[in-house]
């Protein structure tokens, strides 16, 4: 039968493909999941800003914990003189302090009971005098030994303390406050990555159970190859993300290029302030897209598979629970590993396929090298090519509940023309 | 393989082109046997019956017969491949369980099935439109799959089916769900495909319907298909029926009838004696009976399905309970 018309062949998988994809990326496209995948992201940033103005609001109700001051009536406006002279130069960093008991001579007064019996809003008690002060705190603010040492110092001296003016000059950036900077951008990027995987592989399981329940996945089954529809689908909906990802950025371009956009926050945002990445904007950008579509590449593959395995919705939700929370250790893995340049935290965050397009995406926020890239991507390819091989297997194996025992060389071997026989 | 099957095969098929050859076809569920040992043979051009009741294992052959699903023994030939899914552009395939996406609109929907199986996007909206024209649904184009009544979304599914002019089709169940206008304007489709050239086959447990169109039939109980041949083979395995009204309820005419022959009303029936209709009438003769009227009826393809899933059944549940899905 080799000399069978061409149009009885079927598709081709890449064709087949195409074909899904194609369906998929229009049905998205075009209906209010994409509507929700678009604003999706404005509801975290929404709860952040409100959450952070309420917590704001809260840390302002409750007033700063004090040093009570138990002395005697004279060390007490020494102290709290010393204490006046140096609020201004050391800020925050200096604890309020305030009259607590002003004792007569001799007498003695329990710190401890004062603290223990929860009273006022004391974080700890200072006695005895400028010279031999005796601070009675709670472990976690032993540190306020250091400051109210500096305040006793300046109480006990009998001449006036002179400090030398010192004249700033302000410059917009610095070794220390770049790295701070270039790693908050690597958490931003880590944090948007996570997210944008997780609303994808999410949808793109949705989309699956949806077929199933649709009793779309028979015909599909029985025109084309099931890898094709796992590729498809796969696919269609990183296109789809791909779309969404444009739609934000020129919507975040525009606002921002918008006349006074930078004076819209009080000058919260300052655009010039932002530390450079150090692969620089546009490399940075390239490979955030990059890595974004390893990582969904990896998590839709697993999460396809595990919707070949669910029939209903409520067992889409049990199956993949725990690749849910694996995948939320796997982004606080990749955002502790951030903190740990050069260390075998970060070298293993890099290495494991889950975790290194986070990992990835955190160095180039920081460092400017570029082959470590070329490699990572090359890496995470493998492992993309090995999470789809799998996937589509199971795919395949359990999407129609057919089951059939793998022969080997059956599964993939090409049609036989029928033998010359009776009935023939 | 069952010997009807099996003189069929050399005695009809001989030198004939064969659309699907399917040979001792086994399929197994978790330890349960849904097929064991279906074979079929379809010539090219036939409009080709699966019957049997509910859960005999129809749609799991047809499900191998499409490479849906693959046989854990036996082996098939669909249009001269032992692969049917590498020839898919050549197969139509309604199935059972009915499928289409709600937000889809129907001329969409049948341009989609038609690209899956090859045919390029424009031309599937193209025959899409006219397809739905013909069939008087031209005005239900434009509407999504999920506005669409039941009957009219199966039959924009079978329109999906047949919109890249397939050489073979594959129906299974196709006259669930649809009213007596459409079980008809259906039949007339069926019949117009197979007067093109095209093979089709499907599945019903409406015997009705097969016996109307098929040229031949398989009958499937309990995954095994213990007959499959033309519908009049099958019609003379079961005797055709005598209709006898006499003017004396007794007499010694009553010695000539079969121990079968039951009364009922005015009416005796039984199977005609294989001896024929002759002696009979001789010896109600000479026996006195008073004939009124006599009649010989033919079996019909019901009787003759009832009689043979029946012992199939009841062979099945005897030698392997298993084989009952």
């Amino acid at each position: 039968m080799s000399g069978r018309p061409m149009r009885d062949e079927r598709l081709s998988l890449i064709q087949a493909a195409f074909v899904i994809a194609r369906r998929d990326f229009v049905a998205i496209l075009f209906s209010r999941a994409f509507i929700f995948f678009l604003l999706g992201p404005l509801f975290p940033i929404a709860v952040g800003a409100i959450a952070g103005g309420i917590g704001q609001q809260v840390e302002n109700a409750a007033a700063a914990p004090q040093i009570g001051l138990a002395m005697q009536a004279r060390d007490i406006d020494r102290m709290l003189a010393a204490h006046a002279s140096l609020a201004p130069r050391m800020g925050q960093a200096l604890p309020d302090m305030a009259v607590l008991e002003r004792l007569a001579p001799g007498e003695t007064f329990d710190a401890a009971g004062v603290l223990e019996r929860r009273e006022g809003n004391w974080g700890g008690v200072l006695t005895g005098t400028p010279a031999a002060p005796v601070l009675t705190v709670t472990g976690e603010r032993t540190w306020w030994a250091g400051p109210v040492a500096l305040v006793a110092a300046v109480a006990d001296r009998t001449a006036p303390t002179a400090y030398p003016e010192v004249k700033t000059q302000t410059v917009a950036t610095s070794g220390a406050s770049d790295t701070r900077g270039r790693m908050r951008t690597a958490q931003v990027g880590q944090v948007i990555l996570f997210l944008l995987m997780m609303l994808l592989a999410g949808m793109v399981l949705s989309n699956l159970v949806e077929e199933k329940a649709n009793k779309i996945i028979e015909i599909l089954a029985a025109a084309i190859p099931m890898d094709a529809v796992f590729l498809g689908k796969l696919f269609a909906m990183l296109a789809v993300s791909l779309v969404g990802i444009a739609v934000w950025a020129t919507a975040i371009g525009g606002v921002m290029g918008l006349h006074g956009f930078e004076r819209l926050f009080g000058g919260a945002i300052s655009l010039g302030g932002l530390p450079e990445p150090g692969v620089g904007w546009p490399m940075f950008f390239l490979l955030a897209i990059v890595y974004f579509a390893m990582g969904y590449l990896l998590l839709g593959s697993v999460f396809l598979a595990i919707g070949s395995l669910a029939t209903t919705v409520r067992e889409v939700q049990t199956l993949s629970m725990p690749v849910t929370m694996a995948q939320v250790f796997v982004f606080l893995f990749a955002t502790l590993a951030a903190s740990d340049r050069g260390g075998w935290l970060e070298w293993s965050a890099m290495a494991f396929p889950f975790s290194s397009p986070y990992a990835m995406l955190a160095r180039a926020a920081q460092e400017s090298a570029l082959w470590p890239h070329a490699v990572a991507v090359l890496w995470q390819l493998v492992w993309v090519a090995l999470s789809i091989r799998f996937g589509a297997a199971l795919f395949r194996k359990r999407v129609m509940k057919s089951g059939p025992r793998l022969k080997p060389g059956r599964r993939f071997a090409r049609s036989a023309p029928r033998p010359p026989g009776p009935g023939a | 393989m069952s010997e009807g099957l099996g003189e069929r095969t050399a005695a009809d098929n001989a030198g004939k082109q064969l659309a699907i050859e399917a040979r001792g076809l086994v399929k197994r569920f978790e330890g349960t046997l849904a097929v064991d040992g279906v074979d079929l043979v379809v010539p090219y051009g036939a409009i080709y019956g699966v019957l049997g009741p509910n859960g005999a294992g129809k749609t799991t052959t047809l499900r191998m017969l499409l490479g849906i699903i693959d046989p854990d023994e036996g082996e098939r030939w669909v249009l001269g491949h032992s692969n049917p899914q590498a020839i898919a552009r050549a197969i139509g395939y309604l199935p059972e369980e009915r499928g289409l996406y709600p937000s889809m609109k129907a001329y969409e929907a049948i341009a989609f099935m038609g690209a899956l199986r090859g045919l390029p996007l424009a031309e599937g909206r193209r025959r899409a439109r006219a397809l739905l024209e013909a069939n008087d649904l031209g005005y239900a184009a434009e509407r999504q799959i999920r506005q669409l009544s039941k009957g009219m979304a199966q039959q924009v599914q079978l329109l999906g089916a047949l919109v890249h002019e397939p050489r073979l089709v594959i129906l299974d169940e196709p006259f669930a769900g649809l009213d007596a206008i459409n079980q008809g304007k259906l039949e007339r489709l069926i019949r117009d495909l197979a007067a093109k050239g095209a093979t089709v086959i499907f599945s019903t447990h409406v015997i009705a319907h097969a016996e109307r169109l098929c040229d031949s039939v398989a009958i499937i109980a309990g995954g095994k298909v213990p007959y499959a041949g033309s519908v009049d083979a099958a019609r003379d395995r079961i005797p055709a029926q005598v209709r006898l009204e006499t003017r004396h309820a007794d007499g010694p005419w009553r010695a000539a009838l079969p121990v079968q022959a039951r009364r009922e009303g005015a009416f005796w029936h039984f199977p005609l004696p294989e001896s024929g209709v002759e002696p009979l009438l001789r010896a109600l003769i000479e026996g006195d009976a008073g004939i009124q009227s006599l009649s010989i009826e033919r079996a019909g393809l019901h009787d003759a399905f009832v009689a043979i899933a029946g012992e199939a059944a009841a062979r099945a549940l005897e030698t392997a309970p298993e084989a009952a899905r």
